[in-house]
């Protein structure tokens, strides 16, 4: 609880702030909007059910592609923790796509498949699957050999000591995996709706590429601010308990 | 009738190892880690291998295990070649090794997941009743890390001792617990021996260790790996670390270890 009122004084410091520099800095309001004009705009974005379609519109997109990255990246970074071979050719490719901003493949992405949703889709995947097959591999190749020495000796061979060895070992490393997946899906999305224009789904990031559109500032804060906000709960109500979980077992991290 | 009266059952093994020899080749150098080692351990013999560091005698224990396979020569047990791993000869390492994600119960379960022969409910008793047999019964739903050093490895014991292996082979099991939990895991080891009568071969560097627990002390020599000499201790169980008698062997045995180094560094 105490935590709680901690963060909240802290955000709150930060809109005052932000309040007194547009009365001190004699800027134009339409340039930098006041934290009032922005609620403003939000509040009336959320009454006439813009934010909330737009949100949802971008939810299940990033949802989408996120899954598919992450069914892809899994599987990918075990099996490149597995063996060199595997190592030197998928895990040399992976971090030859993690290294290459997402925004880099929309112009492919609009060769190919033209305004549409498969190009907004196919931006995140790119985007997740490479910083997923790193982390996952990565964390596989630090579990502890004595693990799998363990199961061998015990008669744990194969796909059962893959399920109920190395699974489970690496769970740290898939969860840090997943969300740094996460975190690439988000941004690979956010540049695809800003640049792939389609009329299929008005996402977030439309709302923000016609708020520069028009000049609308309390439109272009607002949504970033929407944007963070949808990061942090999902941080806080997927990987928070996976992670707890993890620490519970694990005895890592910080306990209360 | 119960799951215990079935688990006594597994008889102990006899365990030969002929003639064998091992070289490790990395890059910059081979090393001759075991040269013609050859010894037999009895049905429900209790063998120590003590040795400086670098005499071959935990890759001895790993090829035993049939987790390293030795160059020249073999290892059978109970007559039939080792040739990897079996669950009638399990190993505790000197890292309890065991698995943060799982509770102190699953731990102790999760070697028994390999005997489809048994029914859940027989499983879940044969691991409570070697839970109390270490005395961690009330430790069952704790996790890893909530442990002290000396419960992981009564745990690890406990995980090894649950399939009900012909051969129990420890890597210095106790090297990095205190003295203390130390001298109560010696008690407990010879208990648990005797009771369940198993045969343990267990790798010390740790010479009164090696003649507290062990009916014979082979002790082994570096730069190759042999065997130098082997002492038997006729001391009566259960033993003592403390006792005159005990540390007299322990110290014939200190005296050649100790010749011998000294012998070697002369050359």
């Amino acid at each position: 609880m105490r935590r709680i009122l901690v963060a909240m004084a802290f955000f709150a410091a930060l809109v005052g702030l932000w309040q007194a520099a547009t009365m001190v800095g004699g800027w134009s309001p339409v340039l930098s909007p006041p934290p009032l004009s922005v609620a403003e705009y939000l509040w009336g974005a959320l009454n006439d059910g813009s934010l909330v379609e737009a949100s949802a519109v971008t939810l299940q997109r990033l949802l989408i592609g996120y899954a598919i990255g992450v069914i892809i990246g899994l599987p990918l970074g075990l099996l490149s923790s597995a063996s060199d071979f595997f190592q030197d050719t998928i895990g040399t490719l992976a971090l030859g796509l993690q290294t290459l901003p997402s925004v880099c493949w929309i112009p492919l992405a609009l060769l190919w498949f033209g305004q549409t949703e498969g190009a907004m889709l196919f931006v995140v995947i790119m985007g997740t699957v490479g910083s997923v097959v790193i982390a996952t591999s990565t964390g596989a190749r630090s579990i502890p050999p004595i693990y799998s020495r363990v199961a061998r000796t015990i008669g744990s061979e194969g796909l059962d000591k893959w399920t109920r060895v190395i699974l489970p070992a690496s769970l740290p490393f898939l969860i840090s995996g997943m969300k740094q997946g996460w975190a690439f899906a988000w941004r690979s999305l956010m540049a695809a709706e800003i640049f792939v224009t389609i009329l299929t789904g008005f996402g977030l990031g439309h709302l923000l590429h016609y708020g520069r559109e028009l000049s609308a500032m309390d439109q272009v804060i607002g949504i970033m601010l929407i944007i963070v906000v949808i990061g942090l709960i999902a941080d806080k109500s997927l990987f928070s308990p996976c992670e707890r979980f993890m620490h519970r077992r694990w005895g890592t991290g910080v306990t209360q | 009738m119960s799951a215990r009266e079935d688990f006594d059952g597994s008889p102990p093994a006899k365990l030969v190892i002929e003639g064998v020899s091992k070289w490790f080749r990395t890059a910059r150098a081979t090393v001759h880690a075991l040269d013609d080692v050859t010894l037999h351990v009895d049905e429900g013999e209790f063998v120590c291998l003590v040795g400086p560091s670098g005499c071959g005698k935990s890759t001895l224990l790993d090829i035993i295990a049939g987790l390293t396979m030795p160059d020249n020569g073999r290892v059978l047990a109970d007559d039939r070649l080792v040739e990897g791993p079996g669950r009638h000869r399990l190993v505790m390492f000197q890292e309890s090794a065991l698995f943060p994600w799982l509770n102190v119960f699953g731990n102790v379960m999760f070697g028994l997941a390999r005997r489809p022969d048994l029914s859940s409910a027989q499983r879940r008793e044969i691991a409570a009743y070697h839970l109390q047999l270490v005395g961690l019964a009330k430790f069952k739903r704790a996790y890893v890390h909530e442990l002290s050093g000396g419960m992981k490895q009564r745990v690890a014991l406990a995980r090894s001792l649950a399939p009900d292996p012909r051969v129990l082979l420890m890597d210095e099991p106790l090297s990095g617990l205190d003295a203390l939990t130390r001298e109560q895991l010696y008690s407990d080891i010879q208990r648990i021996w005797q009771s369940r009568k198993k045969t343990i071969v267990l790798v010390t560097h740790n010479v009164r260790e090696a003649v507290c627990l062990g009916d014979r002390v082979i002790l082994m020599s570096p730069s190759p790996g042999r065997i130098h000499e082997e002492f038997r201790i006729p001391l009566s169980r259960p033993r003592d670390i403390n006792t005159p008698e005990l540390a007299g062997f322990a110290q014939r045995i200190m005296t050649v270890l100790k010749g011998h180094v000294s012998a070697e560094v002369s050359e």
